[in-house]
């Protein structure tokens, strides 16, 4: 009376040969799970690769990046240190030269937000399940015959994850002075639309920073006696609240990053006029 | 509501199955029962021999851990009510683990893991009666001791799951649970934890995929508070240099 198994999903394949051996269970199928669990990596994948996508194409465009009427500069130009930047753009002077074309402006920040994020404990987990399939899904065998995690280059790097976050939060005194900067009109305080996302996002990628896993630790749980220490136990308690949250933020930043540069984008080509509150 | 439910259950090779197979039964069950009720009712009606480890039936003494439908679980707390009545549920052994027989699994190299730790060390002088601590500085290894060693951790962690080779290599989540209860213990004295979770227990081989936590019975929060702290303790001691600058400059240890 031996029913045939149903492997659950796509894709296919066996298990590893190594899995097979020492006495374990001779189960050929690669996993015995029914349920969809080909779903959330599907999806991490096309979200992560789209929003990567948007990011190349909208960073190597060098244009409506700035909304002078409104001081709206997007946060994937800042800071705009480069010759080639509009003046009004560049809030902390232009000391490089001239970009030839396709260069991103805001060159000096990206390598390092994007550093914040490679390393980043939450995305480590989705790019690893996604795109390494390493494993696709609990209980579901990985493709790859050798396996040595973080313990070799270049993966032993992403022990270096706390210094880019100390980089992302200068980028972020940097995000925030862009979007209090730009409720500074002529005529003193001004509000539109376009200043709410910017703060939105702002707030959102704060809170994304903070509660980063190395924040974390820095902040207070490194400390053996937190009794000791009563002002960073409390940090620590606050921050770990934040970090509970911190997949749903990463997603959240990634959304305002690009909703805030594209309307950005469209305001600036003249696509799209921004709702105004105050002057 | 009773019905008759399509159950696969693995056998061992010497059962009914000359190497080992999904074995094919219809069972009744009744309301409220769990998976491990319904295995017993196979013993008792239709497969005497078949071989299960259970003890507590309460999800608290971590005995009777298998695979139902691919998922690493109790069968104590796996409810019928959770699946169709049509559904066919397939029962296996720990898939990281070798077969005894049937669902028993030999769950040993969990054991020689935990031996290899270093045992709580108290500051030299203190007896045992007279240790003291805050609540505070302890609440955070006290949610490690929730651990009741079901080894589903360790069974559905890809690292030894899907590579047997790495076994010697690697201690796997309850034991790195184990490393930071004792690493952020207020009494434990020893400070070379650290270095052991990365040198002894293949902490760097871990890439945070969250397997563990996510089959935890207990709810524990293995990835988040005990493997990624204790690697950003050991990036502490090995990986950066701020730190171990301060620590020379402070005489800190």
């Amino acid at each position: 009376m031996t029913a045939p198994a149903a492997t659950a999903g796509p894709p296919g394949g066996t298990e590893s040969s190594a899995a097979r051996s020492a006495g374990r269970a001779g189960i050929r199928e690669r996993t015995l799970r029914t349920d969809r669990w080909w779903i959330p990596p599907l999806v991490t994948a096309v979200g992560l690769a789209a929003w990567v996508l948007y990011a190349l194409v909208r960073t190597a465009m060098q244009k409506y990046y700035w909304v002078d009427k409104y001081g709206y500069l997007t946060p994937f130009y800042s800071p705009c240190l480069t010759q080639s930047c509009v003046e009004g753009a560049a809030h902390f002077g232009r000391p490089l030269p001239k970009f030839p074309p396709l260069v991103p402006f805001g060159i000096v920040a990206l390598p390092f937000l994007l550093g914040f994020r490679l390393t980043c404990y939450y995305y480590r987990k989705a790019y690893y399940r996604a795109f390494w399939l390493s494993p696709p899904a609990c209980a579901v065998a990985e493709p790859h015959a050798k396996y040595t995690g973080e313990t070799r280059f270049p993966l032993i790097l992403q022990n270096i994850h706390r210094y880019f976050f100390y980089a992302a939060a200068i980028i972020s005194v940097i995000n925030t002075y862009d979007a209090i900067e730009a409720l500074h009109g002529a005529q003193g305080f001004r509000l539109g639309l376009g200043n709410l996302i910017l703060i939105g996002n702002v707030i959102a990628l704060w809170a994304y920073t903070i509660s980063c896993h190395s924040c974390r630790h820095i902040a207070g749980g490194r400390l053996k006696h937190f009794s000791k220490h009563p002002v960073r136990y409390w940090m620590w308690t606050q921050i770990s609240k934040l970090n509970a949250r911190h997949m749903q933020l990463a997603w959240l930043t990634l959304g305002t990053l690009a909703f805030t540069d594209a309307y950005i984008a469209l305001v600036a080509s003249g696509t799209l006029s921004d709702l105004r509150f105050i002057h | 509501m009773t019905y008759k439910a399509e159950f696969r259950v693995w056998r061992s090779a010497g059962a009914n199955t000359s190497d080992g197979a999904l074995v094919d039964y219809t069972v009744e069950v009744n309301e409220g029962e769990v998976v491990l009720d319904i295995i017993h009712r196979l013993q008792a009606t239709q497969a005497g021999d078949l071989a299960v480890r259970w003890n507590c039936k309460a999800g608290k003494c971590g005995s009777c851990s298998a695979e139902v439908n691919g998922k690493p679980r109790l069968l104590c707390m796996t409810r019928m009510s959770t699946f169709g009545e049509d559904e066919v549920i397939t029962v296996t052994p720990l898939r990281a683990f070798p077969v005894i027989r049937d669902l028993v699994t030999d769950v040993s190299y969990n054991y020689t893991k935990a031996r290899q730790i270093p045992a709580f060390t108290p500051p030299a002088g203190v007896a045992p009666g007279e240790y003291r601590m805050q609540q505070i500085d302890v609440e955070r290894s006290q949610e490690f001791r929730k651990c009741i060693e079901c080894f589903l951790c360790q069974n559905t962690c890809h690292v030894v799951r899907d590579h047997e080779e790495n076994k010697p290599a690697f201690a796997g989540p309850r034991f790195f649970i184990r490393a930071a209860e004792l690493d952020m213990h207020p009494l434990d004295a020893r400070e070379d934890r650290k270095d052991f979770a990365q040198r002894e227990q293949g902490m760097g081989m871990c890439n945070i995929t969250k397997c563990c936590t996510e089959v935890c019975p207990e709810h524990i929060k293995i990835t988040d508070n005990a493997i990624i702290p204790m690697k950003e303790r050991v990036v502490d001691t090995k990986y950066d240099p701020l730190v171990w600058l301060g620590s020379k400059i402070f005489r800190r240890s």
